[in-house]
């Protein structure tokens, strides 16, 4: 699939200001459709048919959209074959490329049919080129203009069998747009066989066959009837094993197939429909050893594109040992290279990719949270100084960087000796300066673990002036019994005995 | 980000664990206790990350598999006999040879776009005993792959087909063994003529033997609304034979001459 991208048109200086606010408007548009519940997006799969054979790129010229008119008549001569048909239908397929093109095209009464019909041609050039202006229509973001495109999918499935890598991948994608277009959609390719379709589809040995089928997989699971819909069927299937088989394929080659499948999982495993079968066949290893694969990847070179395979591997881990007990017993990692891995992870990606600091911080609280070894190694293999750099980051990077030094505290009085050793104090009063309650009260929750099991951090934090940065809280309602707590049973104490020694060795003083 | 050099080497150190005291459960107004934290496929939590991916699908991302380029060789000819198909890439040639060839039925030289359909036009068309079987119990298969369903005729194949596998009742592969001959579409006249064929093989509906679940070889370009090759109609048939027996010709004696019969001849 990608094959065909490597020569895009790469614009000057104000072109990348323009594809750089192209951009955050798309963010923007993704961040409201995503919080309506309304997260779709589609994927083209089209030639740049102007690149060069040595490979510079060409401007892409906008193809003239046609008129209803010309639409007619290239659907005659296609039929006559008064012309050659492959010419006439890429012409089609240019036209198509244009929303208003489209929607006259499946308002033409008979135009699909002809279409399909030249689809489902033995002469494979016209199949192909027709193949290429259904995946057109596909990828239309007039709804009505996809659904045009239904009587086609009993055939895109018959072919998803073929052995011609460029064709099924074509079919593929088109499958993929039409799968995430509507319930509708789903409604008839379920009971058309497209899990069984796909289950012998995965199979094929090609890399771009297989990135397309995990591209038509990930947008099935997306919908939103697929925790009761869909996730069963593909369970009952052969398809998670293979899944597990393909997500740590092949990385070197290129990461494309890795991705699909491994948002697929991330797709099923947050569903939580039977994670317990998941588990049963071995993904937690399999997801492990993939991680420290990359981490190891990192250091020896930049690879584009990394973040987006560990993000769901992260997500399905996590999600994985959270697992409800009661089903299935509990999930257990012990491997402390794991931990290594994630704060390479979190080094890597601060800069660029924020986001995948506070999902390495999600996993890394679920491996602290009831297991000492990683507790332990977090601060014998050094890691806390990286650990208390987070707590200057996002809300939600501080507040996990905070709830996972509250598990390491809680592990006994070893740990909170080590952390105070190590200069957890000085970080845990700047985080107090924080205007957010939760944040605040994260702080409280640790100060209290550090004071119950560690008398000398209470005088520590006297002596850096932590009771004046407690009192600017005593206020805030969500905060003030914790303030209040913190404050009577140590702090106060501490400071009347404090000022009592001053006193007693003032006195010893005054009257030597 | 301060990571202490030469991890993986502390990694192999042997580093005793720090012992343990048992928690006791928090004290109010203090609630904290490690639990593991689960989200769900909505959670707020993933926007960041769903966002990212949804940038990449939309091609605003780079590209993370390496690049291929499909080249161009000098032309050549599909090997196969009596195919002249002529081609510049592989991948053309690929298509072509797996679209005509590849799941060729040997008996009667038709090609199917699968194996499995494939399997199954042999099993119903070029098997005798398939037929002495059908007789007597269901053997007609679903054709969709994973139900394991079976019928008695492929008439009820079709409508398990399109009543619980929602396919189209016109689904080209799926045609009966003997052919009706189509009547002509009765819509309403439309900008396409609706009566030609929908693809471009030669042979047509109207006229041709319309064969199940297969690919016509296209031999030519012809035009498609000429008829070609098929059944002749028993109109015509009739016409072919009264004009080859001279009337001059007698059975018998005293027989009515030839095929006189009483009613006047056209």
């Amino acid at each position: 699939m990608w094959s065909r991208r490597s020569c895009r048109y790469r614009p000057d200086a104000s072109g990348l200001e323009e594809l750089r606010a192209r951009r955050r408007e798309q963010e923007s548009a993704l961040r409201k459709a995503r919080r309506q519940q309304q997260l779709v997006s589609k994927r083209l799969l089209r030639e740049d048919s102007l690149v060069n054979g040595d490979g510079q790129a060409g401007v892409e010229i906008a193809s003239e959209p046609l008129s209803e008119q010309e639409i007619l008549q290239l659907l005659r001569d296609v039929q006559r074959g008064t012309e050659e048909r492959k010419k006439l239908l890429s012409r089609l397929r240019q036209g198509l490329q244009h929303k208003e093109c489209q929607q006259k095209f499946v308002r033409l009464e008979g135009s699909m049919r002809v279409l399909i019909g030249l689809f489902t041609s033995s002469l494979a050039n016209v199949q192909m080129e027709a193949a290429r202006c259904l995946h057109e229509l596909s990828h239309s973001s007039d709804p009505s203009v996809a659904e045009a495109c239904l009587p086609a999918t009993s055939y895109l499935l018959t072919y998803l069998s073929g052995h011609s890598v460029e064709f099924t991948e074509l079919c593929l994608y088109t499958l993929g747009n039409l799968a995430v277009e509507s319930d509708a959609v789903r409604k008839q390719l379920l009971p058309q066989g497209i899990i069984p379709a796909l289950t012998s589809c995965i199979q094929s040995p090609h890399m771009a066959v297989l990135e397309g089928l995990g591209y038509v997989l990930s947008q099935l699971l997306q919908a939103r009837e697929a925790p009761t819909k869909i996730i069963p069927l593909v369970l009952d299937s052969v398809l998670p094993q293979h899944m597990l088989r393909l997500v740590s394929s092949n990385l070197e080659l290129g990461m494309g197939v890795a991705v699909e499948f491994a948002w697929c999982l991330h797709y099923i495993v947050c569903s939580h429909v039977n994670n317990a079968l998941l588990i049963s066949q071995g993904i937690v290893s399999t997801l492990v050893l993939l991680l420290l694969e990359l981490a190891s990847m990192i250091s020896k070179a930049a690879t584009e594109g990394l973040e987006l395979l560990i993000c769901p591997v992260l997500r399905c881990l996590s999600n994985l040992l959270a697992e409800d007990e009661t089903e299935v017993c509990k999930v257990q990692i012990q491997d402390e290279r794991l931990l290594v891995a994630l704060f390479l992870f979190m080094q890597y990606f601060l800069q660029q990719h924020p986001f995948l600091v506070q999902e390495c911080l999600w996993l890394l609280n679920n491996l602290t949270a009831d297991e000492p070894i990683f507790c332990s190694a977090v601060l014998t293999l050094d890691l806390l100084p990286a650990l208390l750099q987070l707590l200057s980051c996002s809300r939600m990077v501080t507040l996990l960087a905070l709830t996972v030094l509250c598990n390491i505290a809680e592990k006994g009085p070893a740990y909170c000796h080590q952390l105070h050793q190590k200069a957890v104090l000085p970080s845990l009063l700047s985080t107090l300066a924080l205007s957010d309650a939760q944040v605040v009260g994260q702080s409280l929750e640790l100060l209290h673990l550090l004071f119950l099991q560690l008398p000398e951090a209470v005088d520590d934090f006297l002596r850096q002036a932590g009771l004046q940065a407690l009192e600017q809280h005593q206020d805030n309602p969500q905060l003030q019994e914790r303030v209040r707590a913190l404050s009577e049973t140590y702090l106060q104490p501490a400071a009347a005995s404090l000022i009592s020694c001053a006193d007693a060795s003032a006195a010893v003083l005054t009257s030597s | 980000m301060l990571l202490p050099p030469e991890l993986s080497v502390s990694l192999r150190v042997e580093r005793p664990m720090l012992p343990v005291q048992p928690c006791t459960p928090p004290r109010a107004p203090f609630c904290f206790s490690p639990s593991r934290l689960r989200f769900h496929r909505q959670h707020e939590f993933f926007e960041d990350g769903d966002i990212h991916r949804h940038l990449y699908l939309q091609d605003i991302l780079t590209n993370v598999t390496e690049v291929t380029e499909r080249s161009k060789v000098s032309e050549f000819c599909c090997h196969i006999v009596g195919c002249c198909q002529v081609f510049d890439t592989l991948e053309g040639y690929e298509h072509h040879y797996n679209t005509l060839h590849r799941n060729m039925c040997s008996f009667c030289k038709r090609s199917f776009p699968s194996v499995h359909l494939l399997d199954t036009h042999i099993l119903e068309w070029h098997d005798s005993l398939f037929q002495i079987m059908a007789e007597k119990q269901k053997m007609y298969q679903c054709l969709v792959e994973g139900c394991a369903e079976k019928f008695k005729s492929s008439k009820d194949r079709k409508d398990h087909l399109v009543k619980v596998h929602l396919y189209p009742s016109d689904f080209r592969f799926d045609k009966p063994k003997k052919a009706k001959s189509s009547t002509k579409h009765s819509k309403p006249p439309s900008k396409l003529d609706m009566s030609m064929p929908m693809d471009v093989n030669v042979e047509t509906y109207e006229q041709s033997q319309v064969d199940s679940m297969e690919i016509c070889p296209s031999e030519s370009m012809e035009n498609p609304t000429q008829p070609v090759s098929g059944p002749i109609s028993s109109l015509q048939e009739k016409k072919l034979y009264k004009s080859r027996i001279p009337s001059t010709i007698c059975f018998g004696q005293g027989a009515s001459r030839g095929f006189k019969s009483m009613k006047k001849k056209v």
